[in-house]
This record gives C-alpha cells, sequence and structure tokens, in this order.
C-alpha cells in the first residue's frame, strides 16, 4: 500500500485510542510539551471524534503537521513536528 | 392615571401577575453588553426594580418588578448610561448572536458586526406578528438559527490549492460529510456532499484550503406554540449586499402577504412555499 511509504521518522510515540475528547488532545498537548522543538511525534488515535478534532486541536496549538496516516485498523497516526511558541 | 399597555408593552414594559409592575425588556444585541451598560442596569435594578434581572431565552436582560410610576425615570436612568429599551408586540425583536469568528476559533462569519448591521436596519419595524432573527457563527449552531423567522448560519465555501497541499490527509477525515477524496495526488471535492462547514480549512495545515465566508439562511422558524425548522432555500452566498436583498424581501413578503397576526411561517404556507422561494430568488438574483 502506497501509503506505507515515506512515513516521516518519529522521536517519540503516542497512543491515545484508550482516550476520548478532550482527553485525547490534553494527553496530545502534555506529550508535545515535553519534547524538543523540531522532534517529531507520532500520535495513534481512534477514528470518529479524535481524528476529525484532534489535528485541528494541534494545528490550533502551532504544531507542524506533517501526515495522517490510515494504519486501516480504524485507527490513524498523526505525525507532528513540534514547533516552539516563539 | 390609565396605563396605555399597548403602548408601554411597546417599549418593553411586560405587564407582571402583580398589579402595576412591569417587567422591563432592554435592547440587546447579538447578546454583548458593555460593562458600563451593565453597570446602569444594575443600578437601575437596585433603585426601581427587585435588585436581580431576567435573562430571556434569547438573550434579553428584563428588569422585573418595575413601578408605573416610574417608567419614565427609569427609561430615563437607562438612557444615560447606553442603555436601550426592548421592543415587545408585532415587530421586529432582539436579533441574537453567537460570537462568531472575532472570538470563536470555528467561527466562519463576524456575528456580531452582522448582528449589530441587521438590527440597526430591522429592530423594532412594524410586521403583521413578531419576527426574529438570529446569527451563528458555524454549522456548530450554538445559536440555533433554524429557530428563528429568519436565520444566518456562517458558512465557507471552500477552494483547494493544490500548490499549497502537502497531501497530508488530515481534511480527508476532518470532513464529516465523507465529501472529500484522494485520487491521483488531488484532493477531490464532492460538491452534492459539502455543507460548507468549512473544517477542511479550518483543519488544513498548510492553508491549502481556501475558505470564502459565506451565508446560509433559512425562513420560517418557529419555536413556540407551534414548532417549526426554519427552512435553506438559497444556496450559500458570500455577498453582503445579496444578504439584505433578500431579508427585505422577505420582510416584504411577510407585510405583503400575512394577515393580522399570522406568524411569517403560517403567511409562507398560506401562500405556498414555492410563492415565497420566487420572491426570495428573484432578490438573490438581484431582479428586484
Ligand atoms: C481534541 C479534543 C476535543 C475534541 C475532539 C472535542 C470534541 C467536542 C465535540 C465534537 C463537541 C460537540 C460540539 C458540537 O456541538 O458539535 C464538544 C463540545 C464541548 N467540548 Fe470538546 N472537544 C475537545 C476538546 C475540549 C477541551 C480541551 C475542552 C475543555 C477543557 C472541551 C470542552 C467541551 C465542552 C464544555 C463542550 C460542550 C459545549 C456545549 O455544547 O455547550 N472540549 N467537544
Ligand atoms: S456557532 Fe460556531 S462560531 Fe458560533 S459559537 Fe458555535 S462554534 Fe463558535
Ligand atoms: S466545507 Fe465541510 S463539508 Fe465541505 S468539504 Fe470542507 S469539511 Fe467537507
Ligand atoms: S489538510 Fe491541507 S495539506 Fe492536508 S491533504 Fe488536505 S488540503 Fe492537503
Amino acid at each position: 500500500m502506497e501509503k506505507y511509504e515515506n512515513l516521516p521518522a518519529a522521536d517519540a510515540a503516542l497512543d491515545i485510542t484508550d482516550a476520548v475528547c478532550p482527553i485525547t488532545f490534553v494527553r496530545a498537548k502534555a506529550a508535545l510539551e515535553e519534547m524538543e522543538a523540531g522532534a517529531v511525534l507520532a500520535l495513534r488515535m481512534n477514528d470518529g471524534e479524535p481524528v476529525q478534532n484532534v489535528p485541528r486541536s494541534v494545528k490550533e496549538e502551532g504544531h507542524r503537521i506533517l501526515k495522517l496516516a490510515d494504519n486501516e485498523d480504524g485507527t490513524y497516526t498523526l505525525f507532528v513536528r513540534k514547533v516552539e511558541e516563539a | 392615571m390609565e396605563a396605555d399597555y399597548a403602548a408601554l408593552k411597546r417599549g418593553g414594559f411586560m405587564r407582571q401577575v402583580q398589579k402595576n409592575r412591569f417587567s422591563l425588556r432592554l435592547k440587546v444585541v447579538g447578546g454583548n453588553l458593555t460593562a458600563e451598560q451593565i453597570e446602569t442596569v444594575a443600578r437601575v435594578a437596585r433603585a426601581f426594580g427587585k435588585g436581580y434581572v431576567h435573562l430571556t431565552s434569547r438573550q434579553g436582560v428584563e428588569i422585573p418588578f418595575i413601578r408605573l410610576e416610574d417608567v419614565n425615570a427609569v427609561q430615563e436612568a437607562l438612557r444615560a448610561g447606553g442603555v436601550d429599551t426592548g421592543v415587545c408586540g408585532p415587530r421586529v425583536r432582539t436579533v441574537t448572536a453567537c460570537q462568531g469568528a472575532s472570538v470563536c476559533p470555528s467561527g466562519c462569519i463576524e456575528t456580531s458586526a452582522l448582528a449589530m448591521e441587521i438590527s440597526a436596519r430591522y429592530y423594532g419595524r412594524s410586521l403583521p406578528h413578531k419576527f426574529k432573527f438570529g446569527v451563528t457563527g458555524c454549522q456548530n449552531n450554538c445559536l440555533k438559527a433554524e429557530e428563528n423567522d429568519v436565520g444566518v448560519k456562517g458558512a465557507y465555501i471552500v477552494r483547494w490549492i493544490k500548490e499549497d497541499c502537502t497531501l497530508c490527509g488530515v481534511c480527508l477525515k476532518a470532513c464529516r460529510e465523507n465529501a472529500l477524496s484522494e485520487r491521483d495526488g488531488e484532493i477531490v471535492l464532492d460538491a452534492a456532499r459539502c455543507t460548507y462547514c468549512g473544517r477542511c480549512a479550518k483543519s488544513c495545515p498548510t492553508g491549502a484550503w481556501r475558505g470564502e465566508s459565506a451565508y446560509l439562511l433559512s425562513f420560517g422558524g418557529m419555536f413556540g406554540n407551534r414548532i417549526a425548522k426554519g427552512r435553506a432555500v438559497l444556496p450559500a452566498f458570500a455577498e453582503k449586499e445579496r444578504l439584505f436583498r433578500v431579508t427585505d424581501a422577505a420582510l416584504d413578503f411577510f407585510d405583503a402577504n400575512a394577515r393580522e397576526g399570522e406568524r411569517f411561517r403560517a403567511a409562507i404556507e398560506r401562500g405556498g412555499w414555492s410563492l415565497f422561494e420566487n420572491k426570495v430568488t428573484e432578490a438573490y438574483n438581484g431582479e428586484i
């Protein structure tokens, strides 16, 4: 499957498939805060509300979204590059 | 003194159960009051009412327990403090609004400014029955546009810019209508499914979706003795002058076609939706 090629390399991974909104985003935010600027987080989340909303919330926090990959098991992985606030 | 209840009601004084006591309705536009206005209201409620206000279901403020003999003094005190009294009866009522794009990240249009414009144009205008406008900033519909005689809902008419797209895939999932798909390196929009919600543009990390602010109107909503959802009979459009051309036509239709005491919805239904649709479509197209 072409989708699995050229995925960004991740420096850290977080699985939020066991959380519901808004805890999903709260945990993603906390994980990103722990990371160095420029590092990439692979964030695994469920289909439905999380994948509809979390990418946008992460964007609104100012981080750089690289890719949303469909894991084809009802989950998605969002690759996010941490951006330090100016 | 024999009270002119009709005149008092027109000026926002609602007769209470208690003899010679009135609950005074104030003018609020889009749900916003300045701190100064709130202080004025508090002072008046303390001096002339019972020291409290009632918040109505449509963002209105009422000061209950005003005495008949204080009506003039109350009006004066309010006016001096920058507060206008409201209206009741068969006319255009409080224009409600959510906070919209100037405050809310989901907003697709500036609701507060639009509510002020609508209010300046129509507030208090006499019609065959009461008439309500509501302005909501996006499809989340916090302001419940379709409950109103005319509902205005913010929308985005979206356009994909190939050069700015990294094919990250976020928009495909942000869209709740399944209107988007990826085909051969392009994001394809199924226009028949698109509700103009703007979620794709709001979520795109690279700004590859351009969202043009637009209005979606609904007509004939009411949520009182009879409950009916306002209907959208026009496509989304971006131009404010077109908005006012259409709302002018809708109010003129109501004035010309309603029987005394008939709600907008009932007047539309008696004449038939197609007659009404023709009128507003003419205005939409600029044929009047
Ligand atoms: C990415 C994480 C989040 C997701 C996916 C999410 C999702 C949602 C959705 C879909 C709604 C319903 C909106 C509608 O009416 O269509 C909602 C409402 C709400 N959310 Fe969140 N949300 C998130 C984060 C948050 C956070 C961080 C808070 C506050 C700490 C929060 C508080 C609320 C509240 C209070 C409502 C109810 C609003 C109302 O209807 O009055 N949410 N959320
Ligand atoms: S309707 Fe939209 S713009 Fe208005 S408050 Fe709700 S989410 Fe925000
Ligand atoms: S505007 Fe809304 S419905 Fe239309 S494509 Fe974008 S997300 Fe989907
Ligand atoms: S969210 Fe933006 S960058 Fe990502 S696929 Fe959609 S249009 Fe392209």
